[in-house]
């Protein structure tokens, strides 16, 4: 008390905070504050929707009128529904596919980034061009690209090489449809998965390659025994990012066909906003997308705990 | 062999170590240039070709567009401006981006604004169940925009907010808010808790360490946040297209899509226009920033 007194006889008198800065230091009232406008906005436009969400795929609700509580009768429409079928079945086969593809591929141009090349960051810096292009602005290239009549491919392959003497129907029907929209994909994700991928390669020390390099590995040993189980955990995360987003993709399929020909690329996204907005059947359309959710939650896991599991075994013999 | 060609190779073979440390000495130059630059190039050659064919499509005129037989469809004979001067004189889309444009940077500064304060509640004030409150919110990123437009849609009609961007300046921040708060907390680890105690200690409030001493120090952080947070938010497809109706309101992604496609004919070269148009401010914000893109981005995935 007394060395308090006295030091303030020689320094200049501190002022005294006001209620409301003291109110702010108050750790309590701090974190809640700080808090706040995040858990506020995100409670408000993403739980809330969520449940509402599951709620309304248990009712009648079109667009300007509320539903009312009808049990499971839009799931036992679905089922009856061979477009609902359609679209989950190929839901699942675009996302397997194009997870295949965009992590061969992805993987292969991280491992090509990977050796010492000539302009590597601007080669890095294009490589990363298709994933910050909006989609759909990419996907309408896509589309002039597969154009019945102009596609340059067609162009190519017809008239340059003389291989085939009539122009590709890419859209035309369902099959080739469907595999143009799955390379349009794979396009559009081998960036994303090959940059985080070479992140990953470059935690991988050298030292482990000189090694295996002096006991007489061979360039596929090395990759199988070092490269490989190093990068699972980053593979592990970065997959169950793009099952979940492949599986949930919209705007691609949306930009290209529609759903089209004969609604046989619809993605259960797509089919959900044909129902729900356009279509004004509200419940139809939440039924979907709620019908997407267990597909969601088995794909993470899987992808999770599959490569996850693989982590911890070699992460005991290696660390 | 003689002593000159002796010495000649081990000149090279020292060239080459230093060059290449890796560059083993069975790796020959044609075995690399087959095994990596050869697909390596056919890698960038695919990755950049549906851009160089929106570029060229843009320029060309009609007649060349539609005739492949004439004209070699890979290079313009007459180049023209006739498809930009529609887009831009006979169409709404400078309204287009303008409204991306304030759309982008609302919900940007939105995001980081509750990103940063919540970056900093979990990081640095360690409250009890800090790390769940982390946990929950990285969920969120995992819960995709496909599966709540519906019920939003709903909640934004009811709230009279539909065909108004605010819409959209409320709602992005559910996909930005989770991306930015992971970012931030992995930049808040990195700076030494040590500069914030000696703060407290000469009798600063939290909220003036918060504002002088860790905010500066993240700026990097800030930075990358708030560049991703313009692209997703540029990018931006399906609430767009769900909560926004009048042609002059909409965005640029869905404007092209659903205003340029008109009827059975296609105005390819308008389309490509408008498309390369829409992606040109994204690249150029892009390649300004492309260090702290690329080392976010892996910096994020690495947490």
């Amino acid at each position: 008390m007394d060395a308090t007194t006295s030091a303030i006889a020689w320094t200049k008198q501190r002022p005294q905070p006001s209620a409301l800065v003291r109110l702010f230091d108050w750790k309590p009232f701090l974190i809640f504050a700080c808090m706040l406008p995040a858990v506020g906005l995100l409670m408000v436009f993403l739980t809330y929707p969520l449940g509402l969400g599951i709620w309304l795929a248990f009712t009648d609700a079109t667009i300007g009128r509320d539903g009312k509580w009808i049990g499971l009768e839009n799931f036992i429409w679905l089922a009856e529904d061979p477009i609902f079928w359609s679209s989950v079945f190929y839901s699942v086969f675009y996302t397997a596919v194009a997870t295949v593809g965009k992590f061969g591929l992805g993987l292969w141009l991280a491992l090509l980034l990977n050796n010492h090349i000539p302009f590597k960051s601007i080669v890095r810096a294009i490589v990363l061009l298709p994933w910050i292009v909006p989609t759909v602005l990419s996907a309408i290239a896509f589309w002039w690209i597969y154009d019945a009549q102009f596609s340059v491919i067609s162009w190519f392959v017809v008239d340059v090489l003389g291989l085939r003497d009539r122009y590709f129907d890419f859209l035309g029907s369902a099959w080739p449809a469907r595999w143009s929209l799955i390379a349009a994909n794979i396009w559009r994700g081998i960036p994303f998965v090959a940059i985080t991928l070479l992140a990953g390669l470059q935690t991988i020390s050298p030292s482990l390659y000189e090694a295996a390099l002096l006991d007489g590995s061979t360039g596929w040993q090395r990759f199988r025994y070092i490269t490989f189980p190093l990068l699972l955990p980053i593979l592990a995360i970065v997959m169950t990012f793009s099952i979940i987003f492949t599986f949930t993709d919209f705007q691609l399929v949306y930009a290209i066909t529609r759903g089209g020909p004969v609604n046989s690329t619809h993605l259960m996204a797509t089919l959900a906003f044909q129902r729900g907005i356009p279509g004004g059947q509200l419940a139809e359309g939440a039924a979907i997308a709620v019908a997407m959710i267990p597909f969601l939650v088995f794909a993470t896991l899987f992808s999770y705990f599959a490569l996850a599991r693989r982590k911890w075994q070699q992460g005991e013999s290696n660390d | 062999m003689s002593d000159a060609a002796a010495a000649a190779n081990t000149a090279e073979g020292k060239q080459s170590a230093t060059v290449a440390p890796e560059l083993m000495s069975w790796d020959t130059r044609t075995r690399r240039v087959v095994t990596i630059y050869v697909p390596l190039a056919c890698f960038v050659f695919i990755l950049l070709f549906p851009f160089y064919w929106m570029t060229i499509t843009a320029f060309k005129p009609n007649h060349e567009l539609y005739n492949l037989r004439d004209y070699n469809p890979l290079w313009i004979s007459s180049p023209t401006l006739d498809h930009i001067h529609h887009l831009l004189f006979n169409t709404a889309y400078p309204s287009w981006l303008m409204t991306t444009m304030g759309i982008a940077v609302g919900s940007t500064f939105l995001s980081l604004f509750a990103a940063t304060l919540a970056a900093y509640a979990i990081q640095r004030l360690r409250f009890k169940g800090s790390q769940y409150v982390g946990l929950a919110i990285y969920l969120a990123y995992l819960v995709p925009p496909s599966i709540l437009f519906i019920p939003l849609a709903l909640m934004v009609f009811k709230l009279g907010l539909f065909d108004s961007p605010f819409a959209l300046i409320l709602t992005y921040p559910t996909f930005l808010i989770p991306f930015c708060t992971w970012l931030l907390i992995g930049y808040f680890k990195s700076i030494p808790y040590e500069l914030e105690e000696c703060a407290l200690i000469d009798g600063a409030t939290r909220l003036q360490i918060l504002t002088k001493i860790t905010l500066p120090l993240a700026t990097p952080g800030l930075i990358s946040a708030g560049i991703f947070s313009f692209t997703l938010s540029w990018n931006e497809f399906i609430y767009a297209l769900a909560f926004i109706s009048s042609s002059e309101k909409k965005t640029v992604p869905v404007a092209i899509l659903t205003e340029l496609v008109t009827g059975d004919v296609y105005q390819w070269g308008a389309l490509m226009a408008g498309s390369l148009l829409g992606s040109l401010p994204v690249a150029i914000f892009y390649s300004f920033f492309v260090d702290y893109y690329v080392s976010s981005l892996t910096g994020a995935v690495k947490e």
